[in-house]
């Protein structure tokens, strides 16, 4: 099989988080009963109009912003021509050759999903255009039911340069604009919801050749788990095809999960006419530098940022940055915590392998975490004090998740405070040498190694709760005099 | 005690209710029973719920009593062109494909008209979602002109036009795309306003064109056109391409101002292409008389150019059917509306519901419009149209630097015969004078001047005003009103 190089572009859909739709004032909400956040105009009854959303166009704005775009101080709406039934007029308002943010970028890095590296590097952001999303249908045995609900609500679409070369880096991409969308309050991205859909755009050549290859389409693509097989899947198609002397043709595919494989959609022959033009019934958008400038300062501090932040005050390793920052409420949980510590990478430690197993294990969020940041931070520096040692430490965490109680005071209740008081433990390293004569003799012998056997005795008659750098000053004391 | 309403107007309603002399429930009896009478022959409504109409007239009544009406106005009926929508009743576009479509709400002036009092009164007969100059077009029935029932009202406005030429109502609301309210209004002898673009919410209207799109008054005079723009217009939240502030209110007291006084220190231009071409013997003297009148009152006439005018016919249907296209493209019977019944599959229902729901005019716009917005075609059509409707508007702009207000004929000819316009290029032609202003934006007005000598069939003049010029378009349409040599306008019917 020759080796091709491939060629990546991303359309993705955001829904966008505001409270009524983009033309009327219904709600913009998920899973209620079918039909029933519907009025006149999201039906597309004779003689409504449109009504634009603001909250709307500054999202879209504020998403620019945040993916490096230029936002143009014109702007307008346009019909998108074509029939079928999720269309209540059968046109889509849509935005054509002026959208609202251009030219943005999005950065990548660190490991990929199968596990390798990926290039550190931008990918390009080519447009973000703001629409109305169309009725959702569901197909029911013979007939079709339609649900208005989903008709109108806002919707961007973000489209990417075809700047990406393995489905490492399109599943990066996806993962790191979802990232974007949810840390400014844009979209919660949830792909079960179709709050965010994506279609590919794929194309393969041999290495060297500046002309791009025939471009196929992919459609239902319903998680980035997916994106990453499918084109994986089209990869291996089209390079036997071409291995084989064949010429693709231009053409939508889509995705059959369940089988693993793309099957055909329709060609470039049957492909649309949208007839776009400027929609008379709403104005253009014209925007000045100063509200500009106003979205500017209202923007959240983005993941990248934050995990440069992390890495440079914190003191993570890049890896910890990232998992840290995967979720907004994650990164604001750590970062709240990690100021009150002096060990932030402590911090980062105990969330990355105890709290997260923790919230899987119990299937909560993060936000509704029992554990909260201050007592997470606090229990990190009752270690550092000495107050309790890291075994303690792990019942006094398992405590804090059960209860939501701070970690002094179930330290407190439970008596597990670490004795550090030679008084206290000699004792304790008294009895454990008495009881185990043949460890002596081997420590004697030369064998070092045999002071942990002694630690962990000493550990069990104190139950847990000695100062373990107390309790090898004793043993060594002892059994080198 | 019965009223004779058939030559009554707003204004003298609005009179007689404060009066006392008349109850709102006795005035819609005499409108409903005028219909009763006449509309066998006119048949300009396709539907008149008296039921309805008497119960608002009866809590105008109760209003009036207890010394709360809503308005000078309360209890006087309008008639609503079948595009402009009134909660609980059809609105049919005069085409079979909206036939059982009940609408949900009320357009933007339907709640205006109400909430000062006035009781929308029927559904008026149109060509079919406002595609035509004669209302032949309808799906449903040929409104004939009350002037000579051989002859078409006009339109796409007819029913509307030939309603209030009838006195079957006092006023009307129509729409006016290219010519839709004026010519309809010329052609029954009636006063008809095509408000500036943006001046009157099109929330409510069925769109044909959007961005041409406007609705306006049929009256018997300037006064009643004036008191239903003062209640009308004004600006609207839900339709976005309404103008922000317009100084909307005070027609009617422009109107009551300019009554008694000269045209001294008016200009008026008379645009040559307007004169250069093929208006019938009949319009050129009734336009001719008309300046006369007015040079007689102190108005200054001067001669001015709209260079741009021959290519406006051509623009306009550019234009129009490419936004048309689309804004017909939701009627196909899945949400509601008649869907075909006989269809197998979904294109099915979409070619069966749409082709036996449009007539051939409705089809041959959609047409022709989405042919001009198709791919490859595009920059030739559409967006070469768009260009030469800035030159047109252009055109007015400088002409509104040398006068303050244009006058010209509203139609190359009178009401022509049923089926005499049997080549729709030739109808399309009858739109020559109204369609620039639609293109242009601002603001026109159609005055009835004279009676054509041979056919006796009236002759309107137009009148067009720059954008926003309603108050002085008013004060001189009235002023010439009252001043023109033929005083009554009134069928035998």
């Amino acid at each position: 099989m020759a080796e091709y190089e491939v060629v990546i572009g991303l359309e993705v859909h955001v829904q966008i988080k505001t409270r009524s739709k983009m033309f009327c004032s219904c709600a913009n909400v998920f899973g209620a009963e079918p039909n029933t956040m519907v009025c006149p105009v999201c039906m597309g009854y004779p003689g409504v109009m449109p009504t634009p959303n603001h909250e709307a166009i500054r999202k879209t704005i504020m998403a620019g912003l945040m993916c490096d775009c230029d936002i143009p101080s014109y702007s307008k709406f346009d019909r998108k021509s074509y029939f079928y039934p999720d269309m209540p007029k059968n046109y889509q308002i849509s935005q054509y050759d002026l959208p609202l943010c251009l030219r943005g970028r999005i950065h990548i890095s660190g490991k990929g999903f199968s596990g390798e590296e990926l290039p550190d590097k931008y990918i390009g952001l080519t447009r973000i255009h703001l629409e109305e999303d169309v009725a959702k249908l569901n197909h029911l045995g013979r007939t079709s039911g339609v649900d208005f609900n989903r008709a109108g609500v806002p919707l961007m679409e973000c489209v990417s340069e075809p700047d990406m070369r393995s489905a490492d880096e399109a599943y990066a991409y996806l993962t790191a604009l979802k990232q974007i969308m949810q840390y400014g309050g844009i979209s919660d991205c949830d792909m079960e919801k179709g709050q965010m859909r994506c279609d590919v755009n794929i194309s393969l050549r041999p290495f060297g050749q500046k002309e791009f290859g025939t471009k196929i389409e992919l459609k239902n693509l319903n998680s980035f788990r997916a994106v990453h097989r499918a084109v994986n899947y089209e990869i291996a198609r089209q390079s036997e095809l071409l291995d084989a002397g064949e010429k693709l043709r231009q053409e939508t595919r889509g995705w059959n999960d369940d089988r693993g494989e793309t099957y055909l959609m329709r060609t470039k022959e049957q492909a649309h006419d949208y007839r776009y033009f400027p929609e008379p019934d709403l104005m253009p958008i014209t925007l000045d530098l100063k509200r500009v400038d106003e979205y500017r300062r209202q923007l959240p501090e983005l993941p990248e940022a934050m995990r440069r932040r992390f890495v440079a005050d914190y003191g993570l390793t890049p890896y910890d940055a990232q998992v840290l920052t995967m979720e907004k409420a994650l990164a604001e949980y750590y970062d709240c915590g990690a100021k009150l510590t002096k060990s932030p990478k402590t911090l980062a430690n105990w969330i990355i392998s105890d709290l997260l197993c923790e919230l899987s294990a119990s299937g909560q969020t993060i936000s509704a975490c029992p554990v909260t940041p201050e007592h997470l931070a606090a229990m990190i520096d009752m270690i550092d004090a000495g107050a309790i040692n890291n075994r303690i430490a792990k019942t006094v965490f398992a405590e804090m998740a059960s209860s939501g109680k701070p970690p002094r005071q179930i330290v407190a209740e439970k008596g597990l405070a670490q004795v550090s008081d030679e008084g206290a433990v000699i004792p304790l390293v008294e009895q454990a040498i008495a009881a185990n004569a043949p460890q002596v003799q081997q420590y004697r012998e030369g064998n070092e190694k045999v002071v942990q056997y002694f630690v962990g005795q000493v550990m069990k008659l104190s139950r847990g709760k000695a100062n373990p750098q107390l309790v090898i000053k004793l043993l060594k004391e002892r059994l080198d005099g | 005690m019965s009223i004779e309403v058939k030559t009554l107007t707003v204004a003298e309603a609005a009179a007689l209710l404060a009066a006392g002399k008349v109850t709102a429930a006795q005035l819609c009896r005499a409108y409903l029973d005028r219909v009763q009478t006449v509309d066998g022959s006119v048949k300009a409504f396709l539907k008149c719920d008296a039921e309805r109409i008497m119960a608002a007239a009866e809590a105008a009544d109760q209003r009036r009593a207890a010394g709360t009406p809503r308005s000078p106005y309360d209890g006087i009926p309008v008639g609503i062109k079948d595009c402009i929508v009134t909660a609980g009743e059809t609105c049919s576009c005069a085409s079979k494909i909206l036939a059982p479509v009940v609408s949900p709400y009320d357009a933007t002036v339907v709640a205006r008209l109400k909430a000062a009092g006035f009781i929308p009164m029927g559904r008026l007969n149109m060509d079919e979602f406002a595609m035509g100059s004669s209302t032949e077009n309808s799906a449903y029935q040929r409104t004939a002109n009350p002037w000579d029932i051989t002859r078409v009202p006009g339109g796409s406005s007819g029913g509307s036009a030939a309603a209030v030429a009838a006195g079957e109502v006092a006023v009307a609301l129509g729409s006016d795309t290219g010519g839709s309210i004026r010519q309809p209004a010329a052609f029954c002898g009636v006063v008809g306003v095509k408000p500036t673009y943006g001046r009157v919410s099109r929330y409510g209207l069925v769109a044909f064109a959007s961005s041409l799109d406007q609705i306006g008054p049929l009256a018997h005079t300037v006064e009643d056109a004036a008191i239903i723009l003062d209640t009308i217009g004004g600006h609207d939240p839900r339709d976005c391409t309404s103008l922000p502030e317009p100084d909307c209110g005070g027609l009617a007291a422009a109107v009551a101002a300019a009554r008694n006084g000269d045209l001294k220190g008016v200009k008026i231009g008379l645009p040559e292409e307007y004169f250069a071409s093929e208006s019938s013997a009949g319009v050129k003297a009734g336009v001719e008389a008309a300046i006369a009148v007015m040079k007689e009152l102190g108005a200054e006439f001067v001669s001015v150019s709209l260079p741009h005018t021959k290519y406006a016919v051509a623009t306009y249907y550019i234009i129009a059917t490419a936004e048309a296209s689309t804004n017909l493209a939701r009627f196909d019977g899945i949400r509601y509306g008649a869907r075909d019944q006989e269809a197998q599959d979904l294109t099915e229902v979409y070619f069966k519901t749409r082709g036996h729901g449009f007539g051939d005019e409705v089809k041959r716009r959609i047409i022709l419009g989405t042919y001009v917005l198709s791919s490859g075609y595009y920059d030739a059509f559409y967006l070469r149209a768009q260009k030469v409707r800035t030159l047109i508007r252009r055109d007015f702009e400088a002409a509104f630097r040398q006068c303050d207000l244009l006058l010209t004929p509203v139609t190359p000819t009178t009401a022509f015969r049923f089926g005499e316009k049997k080549d729709p290029l030739q109808m399309y032609l009858a739109d020559i004078y109204t369609i620039a202003l639609n293109l242009s934006g601002n603001c026109g007005i159609s005055i009835p001047a004279a009676l054509e000598a041979d056919s006796g069939m009236p002759v309107g003049i137009q009148l067009i005003g720059p954008a926003l010029a309603e108050k002085q378009l008013f004060a001189v349409a009235a002023r010439f009103e009252q001043a023109r040599k033929e005083q009554v306008f009134t069928p035998a019917l």
